[in-house]
């Protein structure tokens, strides 16, 4: 389905019209996103879209509601307004409307955490074959045939293991396959999120902020991994990040998001020259500076100023 | 009988005195979860201490040849108090501060732990045989007469449903206005914050102990007067019931814990007068089940929006 | 808890002023916590409570706990020298002194016994193991200059010991199985040790039907009695009602309880830990209340009495002679002995077990086990895989459940009697104690805490009435000492490159 055709469907807002920055095809359409918390709104009528096999970044301020959308994408936010379409080889699905688990497990939208959350005495392999559960469930005969040992299940769990190894190969994680995930180097267990979240064999994976407290070597790992799961699995990836290296290096398209509203959204090279880009980030208003803003803000905006200068 | 109003009367009477007592109770769960974020399961425990202290002292005191009424409260008050306050500091300092930051299962076990010793290191010292105390304020105030059927308020009940009130009310005042209230209040938002700019979190945190267990010696000593019979086993089903409370009113919100406690003791005076003594106990439970289910954050609770 | 420090101790000077001001605060804080409770003890008389005083017992506690703390801080600045030269002639004094009456018969015995300060013989002996604690502890750093150890360090090192232990059970399982099925038939295995051995295995299935609440899926069951007592009742009212025999009644009263627990747990599972902790204590505290006030049904406080003893499977009874049928002895041509049904009792609860033990053994390695563990570790992270938090958690509480059920139809078919006097929280407890002690998920650590748990005290009746207690203290050291557990070593489910290759890459 083609991104005209989506919006013939019945999309109202005008932020949808015209083809997706950096191409691709539809596959995530977001309308009209909105979050409130009491009386906190924390997103305001967002929408964008993403498309298969490209990488789409969320980027934005602290604050800005990125993890938010994620969050509500993923399902564990259920959206208070807002329609969020998921183009899927089996049909279309709502995601404002599954939550929980579900999400995973029917949609196959996978993810990974700010906050790593790995199970951390689990061996890497064990955390990898965890995310493989719903269909080793399945080949166990809801665990009665299992518990019997039988030929079909063992088969299942020797192919789930061949799944992890593609990945820890992949994720150059092999060595450390019998390893507790929880001692783990820091670099090792993003990869390993990254992974164990391929594992669930998903058809869009959300990453918010793999890169972070990763050095310039492991980050470059990362873009690898990164554009190595878009162009081989063609994969459509949506990311969160602050690193503006891994933004602009590997992103197709990019969403800039401030206070909750999306204030800028195209190709890398569009938006960094954006002026309301540049405003958020620098906080050239001088009474509406954005709270908590850590360095990465500021140096990352210092960074796109000086790419505008040149 | 029970149709009437005089009877009617005389449970609300009766839930007033007990929801006063488990709401004291109750404080202590609902402050110390605001603060560290965990269940005191031995609260109940520390809240029986205080009734052995009470009775203790009471049987001092009358060999001591003290009858005066007011002087021999005001002692037994201040001696359960004390001592049970330093019980529940040793609590925190002894079985609580050393996991801060561990698993939330280890923390849960420890306090399990400590409410299984206290309780049986109070019945080896004082026997597993059920206490019974002679009454020690009698009389009250006739509030109603139907027939046969008078309705009074005792002073016992009277003095309980006082002394909850003034406790609160110095309780809430120290919680807006002192220092260690704001210390109080900022180690529950935000513990590393709080340390950074000066506020000594350990302390805040014992004395939030020592406050909880203060609170928890009154409704000990209560209970003695109220029931004139205590054993070694009264802490753990009003635990149950004050925690129930807790829930209900929203835990960490300390009007909340008292509203809670008065509801709860109406629910169970009510139950009792109007249905079946028996399955009170299963009534608190039911309650707290459902509060769980339909409302996890009580009644004056914020909801707790999960962070990912 | 000594603070740790990584590099190798410096000795400095002592600052005795500061020791003395820290042992006095200890004794202080001990005189007043021991002060009320200790130092009057309400005695029971007719028509009231008296008080009688016990000054002498408090001065003692106060003395023990300024020593013990002056000992910690010399310990802790590195002086074991004195420390070690007065405990150690004082462990030796008090350990002549309690066996006194072994070695120099009972009157000298009595006489000694008389300078001891406490009566009971137990807190003695119990002074007595932190004395000759110390004295080690000393006599460790004494020796060695080794740096203290770290939280790390330690829970690295216990986790090697439970590895070892691990390894070790695996062989000795079957030594040990082998033992326990010729344990009826052993010379000195009578009537009371049979039944001790039926109460310890008893508790070994329990402890493991708990293992895979808490130990696996981390879920904190206070009130496992709860679904012993429904299981038991479930087989006594079906068992005296409807005349159900054994082997229908044993899987319909663990399904009974499996249903309980799912009933139970479908709406409180989704809350945090420890609200399920305190719903779970409730709940058993409930289903006692229930039991003891539905006269119609359970019996009330009476409980429910002639409970039918179970068959040879059918075939044949325990019993000196019948009417129809046949009985156990006349069918294999014994003399006839009560002891033929203790004996099968005593295998009936083995295999019992061991069915539970296989169980967990297979299910870790199946999916649903897997994820079991994955949410103890991390909800959240299960359901952003597509894992069902709610449904996984039910299974490991049906289950746990379930095999709770079938030990209590266990229970009642042993005792023949049940009330609710035998579903207390007590009851709960201990068996938390033994899964704790043994350290979450590790089977052989429940085998070792039930027979220390559980044997001990049935052979030292004195040790009973300090049972609870000890439990009480010994969950709080082992979670301030090691929160995972005591014996507990997690062993991979599955691995990749094999054990060889695992031993290879540690160091």
């Amino acid at each position: 389905m083609s991104a005209e055709t989506a919006i013939a469907e019945g999309a109202t807002s005008p932020d949808l019209l015209g083809p997706i920055p950096g191409g691709g095809e539809a596959q995530l359409t977001v309308e009209h996103l909105t979050m409130r918390f009491g009386g906190l709104v924390a997103i305001d009528d967002v929408s964008f879209q993403a498309a298969d096999a490209r990488i789409t970044a969320i980027i934005g301020p602290n604050g800005a509601g990125k993890t938010t959308v994620f969050n509500c994408l993923t399902g564990f936010y259920k959206p208070t307004v807002g329609r969020l379409a998921l183009h899927h080889p089996k049909g279309e699905f709502l995601l404002e409307r599954i939550e929980g688990f579900r999400t995973a497990q029917a949609a196959g939208v996978a993810r990974t955490f700010q906050n790593i959350r790995l199970f951390p005495r689990m061996t890497v392999l064990e955390n990898l074959i965890v995310a493989q559960h719903n269909k080793l469930m399945r080949a166990s005969g809801y665990t009665v045939l299992g518990l019997f040992g039988l030929k079909r299940y063992r088969e299942a769990e020797e192919k789930a293991v061949e799944l992890a190894r593609y990945w820890l190969d992949r994720t150059l994680l092999t060595k450390a396959a019998d390893q507790e995930a929880g001692n783990l180097p820091y670099g090792d267990q993003r990869r390993l999120e990254v992974a164990r979240a391929m594992c669930t064999e998903p058809v869009l994976l959300c990453l918010d902020e793999p890169a972070a407290g990763l050095n310039p070597r492991e980050s470059q790992v990362l873009n690898e991994l990164l554009l190595f799961i878009r162009d081989e699995h063609k994969m459509g990836i949506l990311l969160i990040e602050h690193d503006m290296s891994v933004v602009m290096g590997i992103s197709d398209h990019i969403v800039v998001l401030d206070y909750g509203r999306k204030i800028s959204d195209g190709t890398p090279e569009q938006v960094r020259n954006d002026p309301a880009v540049i405003r958020a980030y620098l906080g050239e208003d001088e009474e509406d500076e954005p709270a908590g803003e850590t360095a990465a803000g500021p140096e990352s905006a210092a960074r796109e100023g000086e790419e505008r200068d040149a | 009988m029970q149709n009437t109003f005089a009877y009617f009367l005389d449970q609300l009477i009766n839930g007033l005195t007990l929801g006063s007592i488990y709401g004291l109770i109750a404080i202590g769960y609902t402050m110390v979860y605001g603060i560290i974020g965990m269940i005191n399961f031995a609260h109940g425990e520390i809240f029986m201490i205080g009734a052995f202290i009470s009775i203790i002292t009471f049987l001092i005191l009358g060999l001591a040849g003290i009858t005066w009424v007011p002087l021999a409260l005001l002692i037994v008050l201040i001696a359960a108090m004390v001592f049970t306050s330093i019980y529940g500091w040793a609590l925190e300092r002894v079985a609580y501060r050393p996991l801060r930051g561990s698993p939330r299962l280890a923390a849960l076990i420890t306090a399990i732990g400590m409410s299984i010793f206290l309780q049986n290191y109070v019945q080896l010292l004082q026997s597993a045989r059920n206490k019974p105390m002679q009454p020690v304020i009698s009389g009250g105030v006739e509030v109603m007469r139907d027939g046969d059927y008078v309705v009074s308020l005792g002073f016992m009940q009277g003095i309980i449903i006082v002394l909850t009130i003034v406790l609160m009310v110095i309780f809430s005042l120290m919680i807006a206005r002192t220092t260690l209230g704001r210390a109080q209040r900022a180690c529950e938002q935000d513990r590393d914050m709080a340390a950074l700019i000066g506020v000594n979190v350990d302390r805040t945190i014992s004395l939030t102990f020592v406050i909880g267990a203060t609170l928890a010696s009154v409704a000990g000593m209560m209970f003695l007067l109220y029931y004139g019979v205590i054993d070694f086993f009264i802490g753990f089903l009003a635990g149950i019931k004050a925690f129930t409370a807790a829930v209900l009113g929203g835990i960490g919100s300390l009007p909340g814990a008292m509203l809670g406690g008065l509801l709860i003791g109406l629910i169970e005076a009510f139950w009792s007068g109007y249905f079946t003594v028996e399955y009170k106990d299963v009534a608190a439970f039911s309650i707290l089940v459902l509060v769980l289910i339909f409302r996890p954050s009580g009644l004056l609770g914020k909801p707790d929006i999960e962070k990912v | 808890m000594a603070a740790t420090t990584g590099t190798a101790p410096a000795v400095q000077p002592l600052d005795r002023q500061a020791m003395l001001k820290e042992a006095g605060a200890t004794g202080l804080v001990i005189f007043a916590l021991a002060f009320g409770l200790l130092g009057f003890r309400t005695l029971d008389v007719p028509g009231g409570i008296d008080i009688q005083y016990r000054f002498g017992d408090v001065a003692a506690a106060v003395v023990i706990g300024i020593l013990g703390r002056i000992a910690l801080i010399l310990l802790r600045e590195h002086r074991p020298l004195p420390v070690l030269l007065t405990t150690a002639p004082l462990a030796v004094v008090l350990l002549v002194m309690l066996l006194a009456k072994f070695l120099f018969g009972p009157e000298t015995g009595a006489e000694l016994m008389r300078f001891l300060p406490f009566e009971s013989l137990v807190v003695m002996w119990a002074i007595l193991i932190v004395i000759v604690v110390l004295a080690l502890r000393a006599a460790r750093s004494q020796t060695h200059i080794a740096s203290e150890m770290t939280v790390e360090d330690r829970d690295a090192r216990m986790d090697r010991i439970g590895a070892k232990v691990q390894r070790a059970a695996r062989r000795l399982g079957p030594v040990l199985l082998g033992i326990a099925i010729i344990f009826p038939f052993l010379p000195f295995a009578d009537r009371r040790l049979l039944d001790i051995g039926i109460l310890v295995v008893t508790y070994i299935m329990l402890g493991w039907g708990l293992n895979i609440v808490v130990g696996l899926a981390g879920l904190l069951d206070l009130g496992y009695v709860a679904f012993y007592a429904v299981g038991a009742y479930s087989f006594a009212l079906l068992a005296t009602g409807l005349d159900v025999s054994f082997w229908v009644a044993l899987p319909f009263a663990g399904l009974m309880a499996a249903s309980a627990g799912v009933l139970l747990g479908f709406p409180v599972l989704r809350l945090r830990g420890d609200y399920l902790a305190i719903v779970t204590l409730g709940f058993g505290e409930m289903i006692r209340i229930i039991l003891l006030n539905w006269y119609e049904f359970t019996n009330g406080p009476d409980g429910i009495s002639g409970i039918p003893r179970p068959s040879f499977f059918g075939l044949a009874v325990f019993k000196r002679s019948v009417t129809e049928g046949h009985t156990f002895h006349e069918m294999f041509g014994l003399q006839f002995t009560p002891i033929h049904r203790i004996i099968f009792m005593f295998y009936l609860i083995l295999a019992l077990a061991l069915v539970v033990n296989l169980f967990t053994m297979r299910i870790r390695k199946l999916p649903v086990g897997r994820a079991w563990e994955a949410l103890r570790e991390d909800e959240t992270a299960c359901r952003s895989l597509g894992i069902n938090p709610r449904n996984t958690k039910l299974t490991a509480f049906g289950i746990g459940a379930m095999f709770a059920g079938f030990a209590g139809s266990f229970f009642a078919t042993r005792q023949g009697f049940i009330s609710p006097e035998s579903f207390v929280f007590t009851e709960s407890a201990v068996i938390l104690a033994i899964v704790v002690l043994g350290g979450f998920g590790s089977q052989i650590g429940v085998v070792i805490a039930a027979v220390l748990l559980i044997g001990l005290p049935e052979f030292f009746r004195e040790l009973q009435q300090y049972r609870m207690l000890a439990f009480g203290m010994a969950m709080v050291l082992i979670m301030l000492w090691r929160p995972a557990g005591l014996l507990a070593h997690r062993e991979p489910t599955i691995r990749l490159f094999g054990k060889g290759a695992a031993k290879e890459a540690e160091p």
